[in-house]
């Protein structure tokens, strides 16, 4: 998959919050290149700035410093209608599913909205096609789902159908901010099957974001270590994890309980 | 049987909906648990493995109602004994319990101190404010929390400190066995380890006798606990050692449950997850047999027949009516 074109580049990205004494750099001095078909995972524990430089890259904060070129040209957002064609092509699925979602739409409008953002012009059966063949894809059934209103869902069902949403749209570049930590072990194997099978079909640049490097392994190409805003480490899976080199990843990995090994508890 | 510090007889506790159907989340569940032991307890989101920590507790707030069988601690059953008993004598002293998200439920308003004030007020009456400083002073210090935190309003706490100063109270009256649902699962890693490691020191030091920790982790339930028992369905369709449930799992939904572990060590980069098809049954009718059967693959004509009985094989139980021979031949065929 890899030695493909660059799809979104980032150059000594920063993001400060705060004024004065009260500054706070979520996000210092990070770059990176994300090809087209790349799984890449973001690893850190809680207020390392994954998140944050998720956001950026989404375009949903401002950076202070650095720039991102996307496509090769560096990204504007400047007019509406910029934003509007940026985020046809970038897509996010979120933690908590139950926030997701507009609680007053049912699922129909969702799903029909989604079709109406790429623009073009459909008939009524084929839009119904293309609803059934979103939900069919993500193991939902359309007609017991379509009159329903989010909360009527259980989680695993929400989350699956924002991946429904992803499938209507394919965008060229996924952020999955941390999308299984609030689902069960089982449900957490079909989701990711379902994002690995998108990855095939579209060729989508997928950002994992997540603190289980079990996960990221499983999942990504490429490794980015983030401890307090900067880039620590960054890799190949394998070289990552079965051979880390900093200490920072070395105190990740084993936090996390493994089978065949003994969990350092000291 | 006096070495049972829990027992569970026939539990079956169920939910009454607004259309007055009665919903079993629990349904007939029988375990023991001796003393010094520690149990696990695995299973999918809704399968009633919270409501079954609850049930434990023996307080029943409307929509959740008792059906029947016997909770038994240190030698009483507690299902016989009044509210206001129940209160003053089982709950915090012999049992206590951390609900899912506890650390959400601290009063925002309130210093750490005055909750364990509370908690002595009704339990231990006789002491004084001071006495009670320097009593939870010495405990927050034996389990590496700094007793700075007593004087903290919980917003000034991160979320793993929230979650282990619950803990830290709630077995502050050292009771016999802690009730712990969840108390990881909106953490991460390195919060997690510490919660597992205070977990770890208050059984070693003697705080709490037993545990029962409920999650879907199952790589953590192999480190903390000696036992494991998978809920499916408000049954519980198999318990072993955490070794023997790990590596050897008899009943084919605790096989599938293993299969979708995901550890960060060599080999499992490309190695196929295991996906369950389908949804659990829906729990308001139920079906009549196995309740696994439409999602097994294994499933036959004879599972869906009747009730399926426990059956022993050593130390451990499960329920499933192929005997664990066949099913370990067929595991193997299938190279799972």
């Amino acid at each position: 998959m890899k030695g493909n074109n660059v799809l979104i580049e980032g150059k000594n990205l920063t993001k400060v919050f705060g004024f004065g004494g009260n500054k706070t750099t979520a996000v210092d001095n990070v770059s990176f290149a994300f090809h087209e078909g790349e799984i890449i995972s973001i690893v850190g524990e809680s207020g390392s700035g994954k998140t944050t430089l998720a956001k950026l890259i989404m375009g949903l904060l401002k950076e202070s410093a650095g720039t991102i070129e996307y496509m090769g040209k560096p990204r504007r957002l400047k007019r509406h209608s910029d934003r509007r064609k940026y985020w046809k092509h970038i897509q996010a699925i979120f933690q908590d599913p139950f926030s997701s979602f507009n609680q007053f739409y049912r699922v129909e409008k969702l799903l029909l909205d989604c079709i109406k953002l790429q623009g073009e012009k459909l008939t009524k059966e084929e839009q119904l096609r293309r609803m059934k063949e979103a939900c069919s894809f993500v193991n939902l059934k359309y007609e017991e789902l379509h009159n329903k209103y989010p909360f009527e869902l259980s989680g695993g069902q929400m989350q699956r159908l924002m991946i429904a949403r992803i499938f209507i749209l394919h965008p060229k570049l996924l952020i999955a901010d941390e999308p299984t930590s609030m689902v069960d072990a089982c449900s957490r194997s079909t989701i990711l099957d379902m994002l690995l099978k998108l990855r095939e079909e579209n060729n989508m640049t997928i950002i994992f974001i997540t603190h289980d490097v079990g996960l990221a392994y499983y999942v990504s190409d490429t490794l980015y270590i983030m401890e307090q805003g900067k880039v620590v480490e960054k890799g190949p899976a394998e070289e990552v994890i079965l051979n880390p080199k900093h200490p920072y990843t070395r105190q990740l990995i084993s936090d996390v309980p493994k089978i065949h090994s003994e969990w350092d508890l000291a | 049987m006096s070495t049972h510090i829990l027992e569970v007889n026939e539990l079956k506790t169920y939910y009454r909906t607004r259309l007055k159907e009665h919903v079993y989340a629990v349904d007939g569940v029988t375990f023991a648990l001796e003393e010094g032991k520690t149990l696990g307890i695995a299973g999918e989101s809704g399968c009633g493995k919270s409501t079954l920590a609850l049930s434990l507790m023996g307080f029943y707030f409307p929509p959740l109602h008792f059906g029947g069988g016997s909770i038994i601690v240190g030698g009483r059953d507690i299902m016989k004994l009044g509210k206001e008993q129940l209160r003053s004598q089982v709950s915090g002293r012999e049992i206590s319990y951390i609900p899912q998200a506890a650390m959400n439920a601290l009063n925002p308003t309130l210093r750490i101190i005055r909750f364990i004030e509370d908690i002595m007020k009704e339990h231990r009456p006789e002491l004084t404010k001071k006495q009670v400083w320097d009593m939870a002073a010495e405990r927050f210090e034996t389990l590496n929390l700094s007793p700075r935190v007593l004087n903290a309003y919980p917003n000034e706490l991160s979320g793993g400190m929230k979650q282990r100063t619950v803990i830290a109270i709630s077995t502050i009256l050292n009771p016999k066995v802690l009730i712990a649902d969840e108390p990881t699962s909106a953490l991460d890693v390195t919060s997690q380890k510490a919660v597992i490691k205070l977990l770890k020191s208050l059984l070693d030091k003697g705080f709490i006798r037993s545990l029962v920790f409920i999650t879907h982790e199952l790589p953590l339930l192999y480190h903390v606990t000696d036992d494991i028992m998978v809920m499916y369905a408000g049954e519980i369709v198999e318990r072993g050692t955490a070794e023997q449930m790990i590596f050897d799992p008899i009943h084919p939904y605790t096989k599938k449950l293993m299969g979708s572990i995901i550890v960060p060590e060599e080999g499992m980069k490309g190695h196929k997850l295991a996906a369950i098809p389908g949804t659990p049954p829906n729990l308001k009718n139920v079906p009549e047999g196995c309740r696994f059967a439409d999602r097994c693959k294994y499933a036959q004509e004879a599972c869906r027949q009747g009730k399926i009985a426990n059956k022993t094989l050593g130390d451990r139980t499960y329920r499933c009516i192929v005997e664990p021979e066949t099913l370990r031949e067929w595991y193997a065929n299938e190279g799972e």
